[in-house]
C-alpha cells in the first residue's frame, strides 16, 4: 500500500488557493487606502484601528477556545483581522477606544460565532458592529473629523492622541461633517442639495473647494474607508484582478447606486444628489468591492450576486436619499444579507441538459 | 369602548368562524401515519418484532406501544427512519448497522426434516421430506428464521460480502469542516 | 469550424510536458499477465481456459455474456498459470476472478479472425460484430463495449461520429502520442466506425494545447473531405462526451438520454486505433499505450503494454520511483481511481499510472466552507456543489438527487477549486453509491414483498381448500376430530 489508506477519492490536484491566501489578498488591497488614511487623520486613527483589530482577533481567539475548536489553526486563516480591519475602517477615527472594543463584541462573538464561526453567520460581521454602534452611540459614531495628516501643525501627537483615544477628549472645534452628513443635514433645514453641495466646499472646516477629485483622493471628514474613494478602488480592482472577487456584485451595486442618483437628479437637482457624488462619497466604493462581496455572507450563485448588488446599490441610494441616516450602506448590506438564502435558492443555475425547472431538455427532430 | 370591545369581539367571531370552516373544509379523512410506517418497514413479514407481520407492527407503532427499535432485519437504517418519522429521538448507537446477510444450508448437516421450507416467508428454500435443502441465495432476505428452527444447527447466516458492483466510497468523515449552513436539515431534525 | 462555449471548467496545472515528448516504448513482455474478467463496464465474461492450458496470442480465454460485456484475449502465447482471484485495479482493492498467464516468449499469434479487406463494402452488422468479439471497450477511461456505442446507428440517425482526442486529463499523453505516431490508424478507424455508424461526417477534436498531434492529424485528414480535425480550448472537463458534443455542435444533450439522441456518437481515439486493427488485422484488443508519469516517477514514460501487465512492470520500466509517491493514481489525477498497490493489472481502460508527489497533489485538510461561489461558478454541469454536498452532509441524499446530484460527471473541478479543499466529489461519489445501493435494497425489498404475498395467498388457499373438505367429510368423523382435538 503506497501511502496512506483510501480515505478520499478524486481528484488528485488542487488548486494553490486557500482560504488563508484569499484572506491575505483582500488585506493587502485594503493596505494602501488604509495607510493614506491612517496618515491622514493621524494618531488617534492609528491607535483606534490597532485597539480594533487587537480587539477583534482576542474575541476570536476566546471565542474558539471556548468552542473547543483549534485555535491557532482557526486563528491563522486571517478572517477576524480582516472583520476587525473592515470594521475600524468604517468608525469615526478619532473615536475612543472603547468603540473599537465594543465593535469587536458585536462583530465576532455575536455575529459571528452565535451563528457557528466561519462561513456559518447570515450577515456581514463587521457591518453588524457598524449597525449596533451607530443606533446606540450615535453621537460618538457620528464625530467625524476633518483630516489632520501626520507631520503637520494641527496633528495630534502620540501623547495627544492617547488622551483622545483612550480618554474621549475630543479636543473642540475639530469635528466636521462628512459630505453626506453635511447635504442631509442642509436639506433638512430647506436648502437645496445643489447649494448645500457648493456650500459643503465653502465651509469654515475645510480650507479648499471640494470637487469630486478631492472626494476620490480623500481630502474630507469621513471615516477611514469613506475618504479616498481612489485609493479603495484601486484595492478593489487588484482584487479583480487577482480573482479574489467577481465583477458581478461591485459594478452591480455601484452602477445601480449611479443610475438612481442620476436618474432623480436629473429630475429634482435641489432634493436629490448627483450619481458621481453617491458613488464617491461614504462608503459605497469600500461596501461595493470589500463588503457586499463578503464571501459568507453574499449569494454563491453568479446571477445572485447580480441581484444581490443591485439590492444593495438601490437600499444605499434609498436609505441616503429617503431615510433619517446620512449614509445607508451598511443597513443596505445587513438587509440584503437577510435575503442571500432566498436569492441562492431561486438563482441556482440552469443544470446541463434541463430545463430551468429541472426537467431533461426535450430531443428535437430525432426518430 | 364600545366600538373597541365589539370590533374585537367581530373579529374574534369572523376569524374563529373561518378556522372552523377551514377545519372541516381541509380536513384529512384518516391519519395517514400506520400506512406511512409500513411502507418503511421491509415488508417481509418476517414476524421477528414479535407482531405477525408488518401491517401490525405499524399499528403498533402509530398508536405508540412499539419501540422504532422493534425490527431487526430493517436495523439501524429502518429505525432511524422511524424515529425521524414518528419525531421520537432514540439512542441507536447500540444499535449496530445490520449487514444484508443470506442463509446457507450446511449440507451435511441437512437431514432433510423440512422444516425450515415451512418457514420461510418468501419460499427461498426448496427440497422435500428426507431430501437435502438449498437456500436460493438471490430470493434470501437474510431473516434467519430458517437458522432458528433448524434442529441440527445446519443453517449459517453469510453476510454478502462487497463485490466491485457494489462498493462505494464510504462518507467522508465528518471533520471539522462545516459545509453551508442554512438547508433546513442543519436545524437539528436528524438525530445525530 | 465555430465552436460553443461550455459553462464553467478549470484551467489546472497540466504537466503534459512529463511525456509529451517521449515516443511510444514497448513493454518487454512480463514474467506473468493477469487478465481480470471484467475490464469495462457490463457483465464480466466466462472463462473459457483452465490452468495448464496453452494459449496463443490473440486467443479467445473468456467469453463475453450478453451485449453490455466483452471478450479477453491471451495477450500474448503462453500457459495459463493459473484461473484466481487477484486485487482488482480498484480503490476498493477487492478481489475479482483473474486469468494468470506465464508467457512462453514467442509471443506468437494464433489463428486470427480474418482481415475486412475492404471494410466500406461490408454492413454495419458485421463491423460491430468484428469490435465485439475483438473485445474492444472505450479507451479513454470508462471502458464501456464500443461495439455497444457502435449499434447505435441502428436505432438513431448519426450525423456526426466525435473522435474525442481532447485529452484535458492532466499528465495523460497518451491519446497524444497515438495521434502523432498512428494518425493514420486512427483516421482509419474513425471512418470505419463512421461507415458502421453510416454517419456522413466525422470530427475530429483536439485541445490546442497539443499543436503537433492537431498538425499531423490535419494532414493526415486531408484526404478525406468529410472528416475535419478541430482544434478545441484547452479547459477541463473538454473531454467529457456531453460537453465536447456541446463545443462542436452546439447541442447539449439531454438528462438521462445520450449524445445519439442528437445524431453524435462520441469515441476515443485509442478506440478508433484499435477498431482499425481489429477490421484491417483480425487482432484483438491485447495491449494499449498508457501514459506512465509523476514526478515521483523517475523517467515518465508512453508505454505500449499488453493487457494484464502489473503496475510494477511499467513502474519497473520507466526506472522505479524517484521518491516516494503520496498516491499511486490510474488513470488522469482529475477522474482517475486510486490504485490499491502496485500489483494489479493494467486494464483495457488504463488510460495512465501516476506516481503523485504530495506538492504535486496538495491537498490538505478540509477548512469550513466560505461560500466563496467558486465551485458554482466552475460547474461545468451547472450544478450548485456546495448545497448538494450540505444535503449529503446531512444524509439528505434524496434531497441532493433533488439538486441535480445524479447529473454530476465527477470531474472533480469542484474539489479541485475549493480554497477550503473539501472533499466534494467525495461526499458526491458516496452519495451516488449510497443512493444506487438504496435502490438495490428497494429492489430486493420489493421482491421480499410480492414473495411473501403469494406465500400468504397460497397458504391461505391451501387452508381454504382443507376447510372446504373438512365440511364435505361425514359428521362422525369430524365429530371424532374434535374430540381427538
Amino acid at each position: 500500500m503506497i501511502g496512506e489508506s483510501p480515505t478520499r477519492s478524486g481528484p488528485f490536484a488542487h488548486t494553490a488557493n486557500t482560504v488563508q491566501r484569499t484572506m491575505f489578498m483582500v488585506l493587502l488591497a485594503l493596505l494602501p487606502a488604509t495607510l493614506f488614511n491612517l496618515y491622514l487623520f493621524g494618531w488617534p486613527a492609528i491607535l483606534l484601528f490597532a485597539v480594533t483589530v487587537g480587539a477583534c482577533v482576542v474575541a476570536e481567539a476566546a471565542c474558539l477556545v471556548l468552542a473547543g475548536k483549534p485555535v491557532s489553526a482557526t486563528l491563522s486563516d486571517g478572517s477576524a483581522i480582516l472583520t476587525g480591519w473592515l470594521l475600524a475602517m468604517t468608525l469615526p477615527p478619532w473615536a475612543p477606544w472603547w468603540i473599537g472594543v465594543l465593535g469587536a463584541m458585536f462583530a465576532i462573538p455575536l455575529a459571528k460565532h452565535a451563528f457557528g464561526g466561519l462561513g456559518q453567520n447570515l450577515f456581514n460581521p463587521a457591518m453588524v458592529a457598524r449597525v449596533a454602534l451607530l443606533v446606540s452611540f450615535p453621537v460618538v459614531m457620528t464625530a467625524w473629523v476633518a483630516p489632520h495628516p501626520l507631520f503637520t501643525t494641527g496633528s495630534p501627537t502620540l501623547h495627544e492622541a492617547m488622551t483622545i483615544t483612550f480618554a474621549g477628549e475630543t479636543p473642540d472645534g475639530v469635528t466636521a461633517a462628512t459630505a453626506l452628513g453635511y447635504v442631509k443635514t442642509e436639506l433638512s433645514r430647506g436648502v437645496p442639495v445643489s447649494e448645500s453641495l457648493q456650500e459643503y466646499g465653502r465651509s469654515s472646516v475645510l480650507t479648499y473647494a471640494p470637487d469630486l477629485m478631492d472626494l476620490a483622493t480623500g481630502f474630507k471628514p469621513g471615516s477611514l474607508g469613506e475618504t479616498s474613494a481612489g485609493l479603495i478602488l484601486l484595492g478593489g480592482i487588484f482584487l479583480l484582478w487577482r480573482r479574489v472577487i467577481t465583477w458581478h456584485i461591485p459594478v452591480m451595486m455601484i452602477g445601480t447606486l449611479f443610475f438612481m442618483g442620476t436618474l432623480f437628479n436629473a429630475f429634482d437637482p435641489t432634493r436629490f444628489a448627483p450619481g458621481f457624488f453617491h458613488i464617491l462619497s461614504g462608503s459605497a466604493i469600500l461596501g461595493a468591492f470589500f463588503i457586499a462581496t463578503d464571501y459568507v455572507t453574499s449569494p454563491v450563485t453568479q446571477k445572485g450576486q447580480l441581484v444581490f448588488g443591485f439590492g444593495v446599490g438601490l437600499l444605499t441610494w434609498t436609505i441616503r436619499t429617503f431615510a433619517g441616516y446620512p449614509e445607508g450602506m451598511a443597513f443596505a448590506v445587513l438587509l440584503m444579507n437577510s435575503l442571500t438564502p432566498i436569492i441562492d435558492q431561486y438563482t441556482r443555475p440552469r443544470m446541463f441538459g434541463r430545463t430551468r425547472k429541472g426537467e431533461p431538455l426535450p430531443v428535437e427532430g430525432q426518430r | 369602548m364600545l366600538l373597541a370591545v365589539g370590533s374585537l369581539t367581530a373579529l374574534g367571531l369572523g376569524l374563529g368562524g373561518l378556522l372552523g370552516i377551514a377545519g372541516r373544509l381541509l380536513a384529512v379523512e384518516e391519519n395517514p401515519l400506520e400506512a406511512e410506517l409500513q411502507a418503511l418497514l421491509p415488508g417481509s413479514q418476517c414476524g421477528q418484532c414479535g407482531f405477525v407481520g408488518c401491517a401490525q407492527a405499524a399499528a403498533a407503532l402509530a398508536r405508540g406501544e412499539a419501540a422504532v427499535t422493534l425490527c431487526p432485519p430493517g436495523g439501524k437504517a429502518v429505525a432511524e427512519q422511524l424515529a425521524k418519522r414518528l419525531g421520537v429521538r432514540v439512542d441507536l448507537s447500540a444499535h449496530t448497522k445490520r449487514v444484508p446477510a443470506y442463509a446457507q444450508i450446511v449440507e451435511e448437516l441437512c437431514i432433510g426434516c423440512t422444516r425450515c421450507l415451512k418457514e420461510c416467508s418468501v419460499d427461498g428454500i426448496v427440497g422435500a421430506n428426507k431430501l437435502m435443502h438449498t437456500v436460493v441465495s438471490e430470493v434470501c432476505h437474510g431473516c434467519g428464521k430458517c437458522a432458528a428452527v433448524c434442529p441440527t444447527n445446519g443453517i449459517r447466516m453469510i453476510e454478502i460480502p462487497d463485490t466491485l458492483a457494489t462498493w462505494h466510497w464510504p462518507k467522508p468523515a465528518a471533520t471539522d469542516l462545516s459545509l453551508s449552513r442554512r438547508s433546513p436539515v442543519e436545524t437539528g431534525m436528524t438525530p445525530a | 469550424m465555430k465552436l460553443f462555449p461550455i459553462r464553467g471548467g478549470i484551467h489546472p496545472e497540466y504537466r503534459k510536458e512529463l511525456t509529451g515528448d517521449c515516443a511510444i516504448e514497448a513493454l518487454p513482455l512480463p514474467s506473468r499477465l493477469y487478465i481480470p474478467l471484467q475490464q469495462h463496464i457490463g457483465v464480466p465474461a466466462e472463462v473459457l481456459v483452465s490452468e495448464g492450458d496453452l494459449v496463443s496470442k490473440g486467443q479467445v480465454i473468456a467469453r463475453r455474456q450478453g451485449p453490455v460485456s466483452v471478450n479477453q484475449h491471451a495477450p500474448t502465447s503462453g500457459r495459463v498459470a493459473a484461473v484466481t482471484e487477484i486485487s482488482a485495479p480498484h480503490p476498493s482493492g477487492l478481489h475479482q476472478p483473474t486469468i494468470v498467464i506465464e508467457p512462453d516468449g514467442a509471443d506468437a499469434w494464433g489463428a486470427l479472425a480474418e482481415p475486412i479487406t475492404d471494410p466500406f463494402a461490408v454492413d454495419a452488422q458485421t463491423i460491430e460484430a468484428r469490435v465485439a468479439e475483438c473485445g474492444i471497450v472505450g479507451m479513454g477511461g470508462a471502458g464501456f463495449p464500443s461495439a455497444v456505442k457502435l449499434n447505435l446507428g441502428i436505432r438513431h440517425r448519426i450525423e456526426t461520429l466525435l473522435i474525442n482526442g481532447a485529452e484535458c486529463e492532466p499528465y495523460l499523453t497518451c491519446d497524444d502520442r497515438v495521434m502523432r505516431e498512428h494518425a493514420d490508424e486512427v483516421i482509419d478507424g474513425a471512418r470505419i466506425m463512421a461507415h458502421a455508424l453510416n454517419a456522413p461526417k466525422i470530427v475530429v477534436a483536439i485541445e490546442e494545447n497539443k499543436p503537433q498531434a492537431l498538425a499531423i492529424m490535419t494532414a493526415a485528414a486531408q484526404a478525406h473531405p468529410h472528416l475535419e480535425v478541430v482544434a478545441v480550448p484547452a479547459k477541463y472537463p473538454m473531454g467529457s462526451e456531453r460537453h465536447l458534443t456541446l463545443a462542436i455542435t452546439g447541442r447539449e444533450t439531454p438528462a438521462r438520454k445520450l449524445t445519439a439522441d442528437l445524431g453524435v456518437v462520441v469515441h476515443n481515439v485509442a478506440t478508433a486505433r484499435a477498431v482499425h486493427h481489429a477490421v484491417r488485422h483480425g487482432r484483438p484488443l491485447v495491449a494499449r499505450v498508457v501514459t506512465v508519469s509523476g514526478q515521483a516517477m523517475r523517467t515518465p514514460k508512453n508505454v505500449e503494454a499488453p493487457i494484464g501487465a502489473t503496475v510494477s512492470d511499467l513502474i519497473a520500466f520507466c526506472g522505479g520511483f524517484a521518491q516516494r509517491p503520496e498516491r499511486l493514481v490510474q488513470g488522469g489525477p482529475m477522474m482517475g481511481a486510486l490504485l490499491p498497490g502496485t500489483d494489479v493489472p493494467v486494464v483495457k481502460s488504463t488510460s495512465g499510472i501516476l506516481a503523485l508527489t504530495a506538492e504535486e497533489i496538495n491537498d490538505r485538510r478540509a477548512d469550513p466552507c466560505v461560500r466563496c461561489g467558486s465551485c458554482v461558478a466552475i460547474c461545468a454541469c451547472g450544478l450548485v456543489p456546495v448545497e448538494i454536498a450540505a444535503h449529503i452532509r446531512h444524509d439528505d441524499l434524496d434531497g441532493a438527487a433533488r439538486l441535480g446530484l445524479m447529473d454530476c460527471v465527477s470531474c472533480g473541478s469542484c474539489s479541485w477549486v475549493c480554497p477550503s479543499h473539501i472533499p466534494l466529489v467525495h461526499y458526491f461519489n458516496y452519495a451516488k453509491g449510497a443512493l444506487n445501493a438504496q435502490e438495490r435494497e428497494r429492489r430486493k425489498s420489493e421482491r421480499t414483498k410480492t414473495l411473501v404475498e403469494a406465500r400468504a395467498a397460497r397458504v391461505e388457499r391451501i387452508a381454504a381448500q382443507r376447510a372446504a373438505n373438512l365440511a364435505r367429510k361425514p359428521k362422525v368423523v369430524a365429530a371424532t376430530e374434535e374430540v381427538g382435538a
